[in-house]
């Protein structure tokens, strides 16, 4: 069903919410003089769109305003994953020391316009509408950043994003004039159409995908795009990167997942999808070898990191490897195990951040030493917290991080990629090590007379709680994830 | 009430924790009481198991099943036979008595006894899970309690012991998880139960892979998943490569956590083995038992030996003796007879027992002089006579001594090994005599000559230590002099793993 301008806000009601609250906050912003009011309408205003989302849910698969955004179940899910993130973000900001610095009225109007941006990331139907979306959070991003006054850091990092992020979509903006070229349009259906006949052009087409894949991976964090990242999460204010760190995944996940299933391939037998544009290419080579490389990049970096922040992002690098090879085998459930990755991903790696806060709000720093006999330093609650969400991102039963990676390697075994399957069980161990190295930090190491009391801050318990109960729960009973994700994918089963 | 048995063994342990998480947090003798009281339903549960236990069948008892996640067949599927039951009981006895073994940890308290009782619901749950998801969740379940207990509560180097132990345990355990993948992905329909897997094992392929290495080998499917699977299983055993973890963290963690390590966590290698390799993998692990089993097995029989008589440590050589007597098990079950095969599995319930005994005993000298140097004794005979009876028992057994528990189980795998392997049996007699050479070497230092001046008024050993020795003592005794008390547990159901392999040796 494709709908008009007019007719599509009728089923648009979560990003009007989102864009009212966002419009709201800048007017507010220059007459209200307690800006921790902000935060409370930001956070309810993403609760309302939560809920409508989840109410839109379900609802026929639909193409608003003239074919450029796609309303299904994926789309939705995506909405569902980046709205979690916001909440969880805004909440973390609440309670930060660090973001109690910054212009607090723009902060959440920038934070709240990139998760908006999101929405477009993971329904665009049009490269133009894909663009525009990854775009928009880009720039927001940059800008969250670079916000921590008087920090070269933090200048720094936003500076190198630019950077970075500029040079990674004009390539992909590139690729994506290729297939402009090639197909005549930018519609997906247009393009999926378009690449039955573009036999001719295999090896120009390979190279636009290769393009697109790296302005898509480099939202990922995929190596070698991945350089942005490390400098990134350590400058930007902690809230904002665990924000980044779970729905910057999220929405390249989207937005791959997208681009490369329905746009370009053909869904075969049993969920199984061909991958029409270029048979006679190793396509799949490709992503294999790029999910080894970035995972095993991430992991050996963190290896030896200092700083807790710098840890976490080399981490992200090694997990969106892993998340990659839902990709590899080209059916759906590789892309159901993607999905559950991300929600598990968003969930432990929120909590990580969340404690990374308030160690920082306590002791103002970030690395390893500020760990030290965390547990005895009257921390023992997020010390244990902190362990559940290391441990649920090594793999280990019966956790959340589990099942994510259990799933992915049943998916790549089913397909027969051994080879990937057992890259991928080795770099879980060597991430136990550094994942280990805090673990060790917090409950081995005694505590220095310098270390004083860590005191949790009150506003963060109640979230850290519970991101480690879910982080349990859904180690131990996954099945209605499972099936939420599964109905995610309706509108790649027609 | 027998439908439930064995989740009460698991679990009550489980709850036990919670409860004593619940406690407040000085009140360490009202923490130690609880934690010894849900240790004794599992144990008295498995006294009731073995009076009930039904030796005359080989297949599954006890069974209790529930579907956990139907998306992928995954179930809540639990039972025993003769192979796991030993284990189980083993498990609850070692558990029960760790607990006064551990009644002098005075930092930590309340960590200590949660940690310890999380330990022993994943323990017992490896031995009775029969849904290889149950499986895998339980034995990594392992590795958390076992990472605290020796970080924390352990000896000077416990960091690097702990983080050693943790890695080298889960790289075997992610290449079981590929390995456990590949086969559900392999079986039509796709299943994790392990008795339906067991039940088809003939349609793994054995066709050599095409790919290098592989094709030089002939090795086919079956062949790699076997390898992945017994990777896994060495390192807990811990084969030669494998092994260099179990020196240091038995010789880092406190006494009764080295009991847990040597008593129970070694003896999931083999079983693993015994339960997934051989009825699952059978004509791979008729190929490979020669050179992965038995050969292999010689060579830890010999090499731990070489090792333990080169310590000074006193702890540091029952570690190593462990090694070597983990040995004769795999030597045994690759004999592919009866006689070689109960004496494998019984040597695993002797060596729980035994290695027990030993490490219980170092801790109580090591409580007392706070050393454990070999050569810093002399003479403890005359100053802890009662001690130095437990610990004359507790060598000979270790030895092989007639009449000792020890001795029935080694000469049951020689007597199976030899047709098969005389080479190798000569090979692991010769480790008899280094086994007889450590020990009474030891023994020469230790206890008898002129008494260390120094250690003169050491006391004797008390009430609490002996509580946990007589029981184990007793075990040694009574299997030595009639072992069928274990023995026909075990052999309705080995001889049914050992007929699946038969048929396929060449």
């Amino acid at each position: 069903m494709d709908l008009g301008n007019v007719a599509s806000l009728s089923l648009f009601y979560p990003e009007i919410v989102l864009a009212g609250t966002i419009i709201l906050l800048t007017i507010l912003d220059l007459v209200v003089a307690n800006k921790r009011a902000m935060a409370y309408l930001g956070l309810a205003g993403c609760l309302v769109a939560l809920v409508a989302t989840v109410d839109l849910y379900g609802t026929e698969s639909t193409l608003l305003f003239h074919r450029m955004v796609a309303l299904d179940n994926f789309s939705l899910f995506f909405k569902v994953v980046t709205l979690a993130a916001l909440v969880g973000a805004i909440w973390m900001s609440i309670g930060s020391g660090e973001v109690r610095q910054v212009h607090l009225g723009e902060y959440y109007i920038v934070l709240l316009t990139c998760g908006f941006g999101m929405f477009f990331m993971a329904s665009a139907n049009n490269l133009l509408m894909a663009y525009l979306g990854l775009e928009l959070v880009s720039l927001t991003s940059y800008i969250l950043t670079g916000m921590l006054p008087h920090n070269r850091r933090s200048a720094e990092a936003a500076l190198k994003y630019l950077i970075y992020g500029g040079v990674a979509s004009g390539t992909m903006i590139y690729g994506m004039s290729w297939v402009f070229g090639m197909a005549g349009s930018l519609d997906y259906a247009a393009i999926n159409a378009a690449m039955g006949e573009a036999g001719g052009n295999q090896v120009a087409l390979f190279m636009a995908f290769v393009f697109i894949l790296a302005g898509f991976g480099y939202k990922m964090a995929f190596a070698p795009f991945h350089m942005w990242s490390p400098d990134v999460y350590q400058g930007a204010p902690t809230p904002f990167t665990g924000f980044l760190s779970v729905a910057s995944n999220a929405a390249g996940v989207a937005i791959l997942i997208r681009f490369f299933y329905p746009a370009v391939s053909t869904l075969g037998q049993e969920g199984s999808w061909a991958f029409q544009a270029f048979p006679a290419l190793q396509w799949t080579d490709l992503l294999v070898a790029l999910s080894i490389i970035t995972m095993t990049w991430g992991n050996l970096s963190a290896l030896n990191q200092r700083n807790v922040k710098r840890l976490l992002a080399y981490s992200g690098i090694a997990h969106a490897g892993y998340i990659m090879m839902g990709l590899v085998v080209l059916n759906n459930d590789g892309l159901n195990a993607m999905l559950f990755y991300v929600v598990v991903y968003l969930i432990m790696n929120l909590g990580a951040f969340l404690v990374v806060m308030i160690v920082a709000n306590a002791t103002g720093r970030e690395d390893m030493d500020a760990y030290r006999g965390l547990a005895w330093r009257g921390a023992a609650f997020p010390a244990v917290c902190m362990m559940v969400f290391l441990a649920s991102l090594t793999g280990l039963p019966p956790l959340a991080g589990f099942i994510g990676k259990f799933l992915l390697v049943a998916a790549i075994i089913e397909g027969q990629f051994y080879l990937l399957a057992v890259v991928a069980m080795i770099n879980t161990v060597i991430s136990l090590y550094y994942y280990w190295r805090i673990v060790k930090t917090m409950f081995l190491d005694e505590p220095a007379p310098e270390d004083g009391p860590v005191a949790a801050t009150a506003s963060a318990v109640p979230l850290l709680g519970a991101l480690a109960v879910l982080t349990l729960v859904l180690g131990v009973y996954w099945a209605p994830l499972l099936d939420y994700t599964t109905g995610s994918l309706g509108f790649f089963m027609q | 009430m027998t439908e439930h048995v064995l989740s009460y063994m698991v679990f009550f342990p489980l709850a036990g924790m919670l409860i004593v998480l619940c406690l407040p947090r000085d009140r360490h003798d009202l923490i130690r009481w609880v934690s010894a009281a849900a240790t004794v339903p599992p144990l008295l549960l498995g006294i009731g198991l073995y009076v009930n236990f039904d030796t005359t069948t080989t297949g599954m008892q006890f069974v209790q099943r529930a579907a956990w996640i139907p998306a992928f067949n995954i179930e809540y599927y639990v039972g025993v036979d003769g192979l796991s039951v030993s284990m189980v009981l083993l498990t609850a006895l070692l558990s029960f008595l760790c607990i006064f073994a551990s009644w002098n940890i005075d930092k930590g308290v309340k960590g200590y006894f949660a940690l310890f009782l999380l330990l022993d619901t994943g323990m017992t749950g490896v031995f009775v899970a029969l849904d290889f998801v149950l499986f895998y969740v339980f034995w990594e379940v392992m590795l958390l309690p076992m990472y605290f207990l020796i970080g924390i509560w352990g000896g000077p180097r416990k960091e690097y012991a702990a983080i050693k132990f943790f890695l080298y345990t889960l790289l075997g355990s992610v290449l079981m998880l590929v390995a456990i993948l590949a086969l559900y992905f392999y079986s039509e329909p796709n299943t994790f139960d392990m008795t339906k897997l067991m039940d088809r094992s003939n349609l793994y392929s054995t066709e050599p892979l095409g790919m290098w290495p592989f094709n030089v080998w002939g090795w086919g499917f079956q062949h790699v998943v076997w390898m992945a699977l017994f990777i896994g299983f060495a390192i807990k055993i811990p084969a030669f490569p494998f092994h260099t973890w179990l020196p240091d963290a038995h010789v880092e963690a406190p006494t009764a956590i080295s009991v847990i390590l040597a008593g129970i966590l070694l003896k999931m290698g083999t079983y693993g083995i015994l339960r997934i390799n051989y009825p699952m993998l059978p004509e791979a692990t008729a190929d490979l038992a020669f050179w992965f089993l038995a050969a292999l097995g010689a060579w830890n029989i010999v090499y731990g030996g070489l090792c333990a008589m080169a310590q000074t440590d006193m702890k540091k050589l029952v570690a190593y003796s462990s090694v070597s007597h983990m040995g004769y098990v795999m030597l045994g079950m690759a004999a592919f007879n009866t006689q070689g095969i109960n004496g494998a599995v019984l040597q695993m319930f002797n060596h729980g027992t035994i290695t027990a005994m030993l490490f219980l005993l170092v801790g109580v000298i090591y409580d007392r002089a706070h050393h454990r140097d070999i050569d810093g004794f002399g003479g403890l005979a005359g100053i802890m006579p009662v001690y130095a009876g437990f610990t004359a028992l507790a060598f000979f057994a270790s030895m092989g001594l007639p009449g000792l528990s020890g001795f029935v189980s080694e000469v049951l795998v020689l007597l199976g090994a030899w047709p098969k392997y005389h080479a190798l049996t000569i090979i692991a007699a010769l480790g008899i005599v280094i086994t007889a050479g450590y020990m009474l070497w030891m023994m020469q230092r230790v206890y008898l000559g002129p008494p260390n001046e120094k250690y003169r008024d050491l006391p004797e050993i008390n009430g609490r230590e002996i509580f946990t020795l007589f029981p184990l003592g007793v075990i040694v005794v009574v299997v030595g002099v009639y072992p069928r008390v274990v023995l026909d547990l075990l052999q309705a159901s080995l001889n049914n793993i050992n007929q699946m392999v038969i048929s396929h040796l060449s």
